[in-house]
């Protein structure tokens, strides 16, 4: 019986091939754009956990200087000898050639294996970290990682551990040493979980040092970058929605033609649980068929933007991320399962009503046209209900996912008052129209607005997502690039090779630069989590240029003085922290806040101190890079690669720093770029099949019309004129709600993510350019139904009133 | 074969009043016997006939179809005995459109798993369908969809017909034809039939008439 049920509903999409190439397809782009987008999140967290596992021994605490500088050999033994169960780790990054920036690890082997402190990734056994040891001496390095140190001098034999991130490079301590030249260098040691009883306190053994615990590295990643990912997440859920539109119109005109079906089949004996059944059994049979279809893409999508994705995240928060995709079978899973769920939500309204349904209810295809009239005042409920709660969202909520609640509940708010808003301007066109014909232009397109109300909804979610996005963007660049003009004052910016040639550097550079401003940097923690603090000199550079918004008055003399502290937006919005409050700083004194700068280079917290105070606080910090302010780069860069032999990538100008930062800031937004334009051709699908579906049920409507004298071609442009209106109203009402998206992700998104609030731009080019993209998404969506109706024979649209009997 | 013990039914006339279209009506017809309903138009014989067929519950009263009373029926179970023990035929036909003639007409017996190859050879043979059998509904005419609704009611070999206004979208000619070849299958069946008609001429050829008037049945 049930072989019986289901022949019969399935031979419907045998007569309507466009109905169900649209079902398939928004299933399909539905399911790609979200696998796609868990595909990137999944793989750059797996990264993450590696990276986790290999710098930190995620869990495990580290012993470090006070003073952020470096640890040596003797202070491994001194701990030993105490009884501390310790593992040295050096840490450096490799002076190599091409794109990659490669840090080389150097471990213990045979303390980090007997400790249980491994350092070289969860795939390296204990054979490949004894192959480190054992002559002649392995390092081991991630595929990619290989390829890109192909050629470089001086290292040892490289073997391959899938299990590392790309730009890792594990070997021997004593290798590492001797590779980075830093003979009995020490940046930090593992602490084992199980210390004995009775050891000697570290304070004791090592005033210099201190035990840090808690998430570091690859943890700490994750963290910072969940932002990140969260916004990725928002645009695969919006691509996924708009899918659904898809599928769910797709289903529910489905339903809606086959209620006579229905009716006949109940009648006849086929009975309404079977029928359910059958429903349910049809929709997830196109759900797996699109599921698997759909999370192949999603794979091709993801392979196609995880290279952007990748760079994004290193540049802006040092993420190793490879490049090539290595995916789980429990991804493929979900894909499955949320193209299964997507659908079962997008049916569950004509399920649902199926089984509400008399058995002598209308068997009549367009009462579902009349039921979204009748429920237009439902929705225009809801979506005031939901706009009242993004209002007090945005009023009330903190946080990410507040934000991320305030952008959805504001876009559905949107969406569902559409049709509503739609119907308005449509019979105000009507009744303002002149002629007959124009009356009945305007009066038929709102007619045929219940049946492409999912479509438009789908195409002002998309076109509202792209202006809103681009405006975020586009802020973003305006504020970021003007913002660089102001931190990178100097014209040079070097980094001396090892820090034994420091010194020299810096006597050769006071008799060549007009001032010399060093860039001396301790990693710590703030408030909130690690952060880095700067020292700076007392120049006119930073007083004059740096990009404050806020600060008291004398403020820059009291950093310079050591009595204040600067901070960044991130850490003062986060922690609360204004002028006049007071920042502890790591291992050092607590002082007043006296300003707050503005940085988009990084989401974690910053501070700046004066150059003396950061001398003696932080002593052991890292000092090789100075700043330089001269008149004659040119000759300042030739003069300082005659002297030390600096290698170019030691030699920065100014605008080759501003043109890697754009190029990274550019590279951070391609992701969404592109996931606004695949959104956006959802969205043109939507109103293409729509269109389509619609086209045959359009007759019994076109016909009078031609019987009472116009021509077959004057109703098609009309059709197509139709649609061209209903397409740019649906621009028009998108641009407002596209302005309030990118002022929530402004003010409200960016804030929560990265901490800072950029002021809003605009920029009506775009919108312009929007505007005809959804035209163009419109026109060539009607083109096909109005061409088919120019080639209509007469007798098909006389067969309407041959039906009328 | 199918039984009314004192049928009630009345629908609410939109004024807040109630209009009543059965009045304590009864009936029993016998296995092979054909019986007309005939009435003024809105007297209620749609609605008389959809009770009939477990379609739409009575306010009081019984339906028995061989001694099954269907008040005591589920819908499955209800749904069971019109598959297996009904054939209807629909003013409207009511095909299916997507399936194509040949499907159609096997379509209920193949639900019921009443399935007969040589029987519905020999339905469509006598319904003249041979030729259109690969055609789908929107391509037959009036009368050919007709024959494939009358077709797909007998193909079961149910023991019960009911028909509703069976020729009414057709013209006199096509009617007289397709009533004709329709008596005598329901004879052959030796299936028992009650249909509603409007048509005096069409009652006339059947076995027994019953007018609905004021929600009573009449002889």
């Amino acid at each position: 019986m049930m072989t019986q049920i289901l022949r019969a509903l399935l031979a419907h999409w045998r007569h309507r091939p466009v109905q169900l190439l649209s079902l398939l397809a928004g299933l399909v782009l539905a399911t790609a754009l979200w696998s796609g987008v868990q595909a990137i999140n999944a793989e750059a967290r797996a990264s993450y956990g590696r990276a986790a596992s290999l710098a930190g021994q995620a869990g495990l605490g580290r012993i470090v200087a006070r003073d952020g500088g470096l640890l040596g050999d003797t202070d491994f033994v001194a701990l030993r000898r105490a009884g501390w169960i310790v593992s040295p780790v050096l840490e450096a990054r490799l002076r190599n050639p091409g794109p990659m920036r490669v840090r080389v690890i150097g471990v213990e082997p045979v303390t980090a294996l007997a400790n249980g402190t491994t350092s070289a990734g969860p795939e390296a056994g204990s054979a490949a970290l004894l192959a480190l040891i054992t002559p002649p001496g392995e390092a081991l390095a991630a595929p990619e990682t290989i390829a890109a140190l192909a050629g470089v001098a001086g290292l040892p034999p490289l073997r391959e551990s899938a299990g590392l991130p790309p730009g890792r490079l594990v070997m021997d301590i004593g290798q590492a040493q001797a590779l980075l030249a830093m003979e009995g260098a020490v940046s930090h040691m593992v602490v084992a979980a199980d210390q004995p009883l009775g050891r000697a306190p570290l304070a004791e053994v090592l005033p210099g040092a201190v035990l840090k615990t808690g998430p570091v590295g690859g943890a700490d990643l994750a963290r910072l970058t969940d932002s990140f990912h969260l916004n990725l997440t928002a645009f695969g859920l919006l691509s996924f929605a708009v899918g659904l539109f898809i599928v769910h119109g797709a289903i529910g005109l489905a339903f809606e033609q086959r209620r006579p079906l229905f009716r006949t089949l109940r009648a006849i004996g086929a009975p309404l649980r079977g029928l359910v059944a059958a429903l349910l059994v049809e929709v997830l049979v196109l759900a797996l068929i699109t599921g698997l279809a759909g999370v192949a893409l999603g794979y091709v999508i993801a392979a196609a933007l995880l290279p952007d994705v990748a760079a994004t995240l290193r540049g802006l928060y040092g993420a190793a991320v490879p490049g090539t995709l290595s995916l789980s079978p429990l991804w493929w899973l979900g894909g499955l399962g949320v193209a299964l769920a997507g659908a079962l939500i997008a049916a569950a309204q004509s399920l649902w009503r199926l089984t509400r349904l008399g058995l002598l209810a209308p068997a009549q295809p367009r009462a579902w046209s009349r039921a979204a009239l009748r429920a237009q005042r439902w929705q225009g409920a809801v979506a005031g209900a939901l706009a009242a709660l993004a209002l007090g969202l945005a009023l009330t909520g903190t946080g990410l996912v507040a934000g991320f609640a305030t952008l959805g509940a504001m876009l559905l708010s949107a969406a569902l008052a559409l049709p509503l808003v739609l119907s308005g301007l449509l019979a105000l066109a009507a009744r303002r129209a002149r002629g007959d014909l124009a009356r009945w232009f305007w009066a038929d397109a709102r007619h045929q607005l219940p049946g492409l109300s999912l479509a438009l909804m789908a195409l002002l979610l998309a076109v509202a997502a792209n202006i809103g996005v681009s405006t975020m963007v586009g802020s973003f660049r305006q504020t970021f690039t003007g913002w660089l003009d102001q931190r990178l004052a100097s014209e040079l910016y070097v980094e001396a090779v090892s820090p034994a040639d420091v010194p020299a550097l810096r006597t050769f550079l006071n008799d060549r630069a007009e001032a010399v401003l060093p860039i001396w940097v301790a990693e710590g923690a703030l408030p909130g989590g690690a952060g880095a603090v700067y020292g700076v000199a007392d120049h006119a550079t930073y007083r004059d240029n740096w990009p404050m918004l806020s600060i008291v008055p004398g403020g820059w003399d009291a950093v310079a003085a050591g009595d204040a502290v600067l901070i960044n937006e991130q850490l003062s919005r986060r922690q609360h922290l204004t002028p006049g409050d007071t920042l502890t700083l790591p291992g050092g004194p607590d002082l007043p806040i006296v300003g707050v700068y503005s940085d988009y280079g990084n989401p974690r917290g910053q501070a700046m101190i004066g150059l003396a105070l950061f001398d003696w606080l932080y002593p052991g910090s890292e000092r090789r890079r100075f700043a330089l302010r001269t008149d004659t780069p040119e000759d300042l860069r030739a003069a300082l690669v005659g002297e030390f032999g600096l290698p170019a990538a030691n030699i920065v100008d100014q605008a080759a720093i501003k043109r890697q930062s754009l190029q990274v800031f550019d590279r951070t937004f391609t992701v969404t770029a592109a996931l606004n334009a695949l959104t956006l051709g959802v969205a043109g699908v939507a109103i293409l099949s729509s269109m389509l579906t619609l086209a045959a049920m359009r007759l019994p409507q076109l016909a009078p019309v031609w019987a009472l004298g116009l021509t077959r071609r004057r109703l098609a442009g009309l059709e197509l004129a139709r649609a061209l209106a209903l397409t740019a109203l649906t621009a028009l009402v998108a641009l407002p709600v596209g302005l309030l998206l990118a002022w929530l992700l402004l003010a409200v998104v960016n804030v929560a993510a990265f901490g800072w609030r950029l002021p809003m731009t605009v920029f009506p080019g775009d919108w312009l350019r929007l505007f005809a993209l959804a035209l163009l998404a419109g026109g060539l969506a009607a083109l096909w139904p109005a061409l088919r109706l120019l080639r209509l024979p007469p007798a098909a649209l006389l067969r309407v009133f041959a039906n009328e009997r | 074969m199918l039984e009314l013990r004192g049928l009630n039914k009345a629908f609410a006339d939109g004024n807040g009043g109630r209009i009543a279209v059965l009045r304590d009506a009864s009936l029993a017809i016998a296995p092979g016997e054909t019986v007309a309903l005939t009435g003024e138009s809105g007297s209620g014989k749609s609605t008389a006939l959809h009770i009939c067929a477990g379609l739409e519950p009575p306010d009081s009263g019984e339906v028995l179809i061989d001694g099954v009373a269907l008040s005591g029926l589920g819908d499955g179970a209800r749904a069971a005995l019109r598959r297996d023990r009904i054939g209807l035929v629909f003013q409207q036909f009511n095909l299916i459109p997507a399936l194509d003639a040949r499907a159609n007409l096997e379509f209920q017996a193949k639900l019921a798993g009443r399935f007969d190859a040589d029987w519905c050879a020999a339905l469509t043979e006598r319904l003249g369908l041979s030729d259109v059998l690969n055609r789908y509904p929107e391509q037959l005419s009036g009368g050919q969809q007709q024959r494939v609704a009358i077709g797909r009611a007998l193909a079961g070999r149910p023991g019960l017909i009911l028909a509703d206004e069976p020729t009414g979208n057709l013209d006199e000619a096509g009617s007289t034809a397709v009533m004709a070849l329709f008596l005598d299958l329901v004879a052959e069946t030796g299936a028992a039939l009650l249909m509603v008609t409007h048509s005096e001429r069409l009652a006339a050829r059947l076995g027994r008439r019953l007018r609905l008037s004021g929600g009573r049945l009449a002889q």
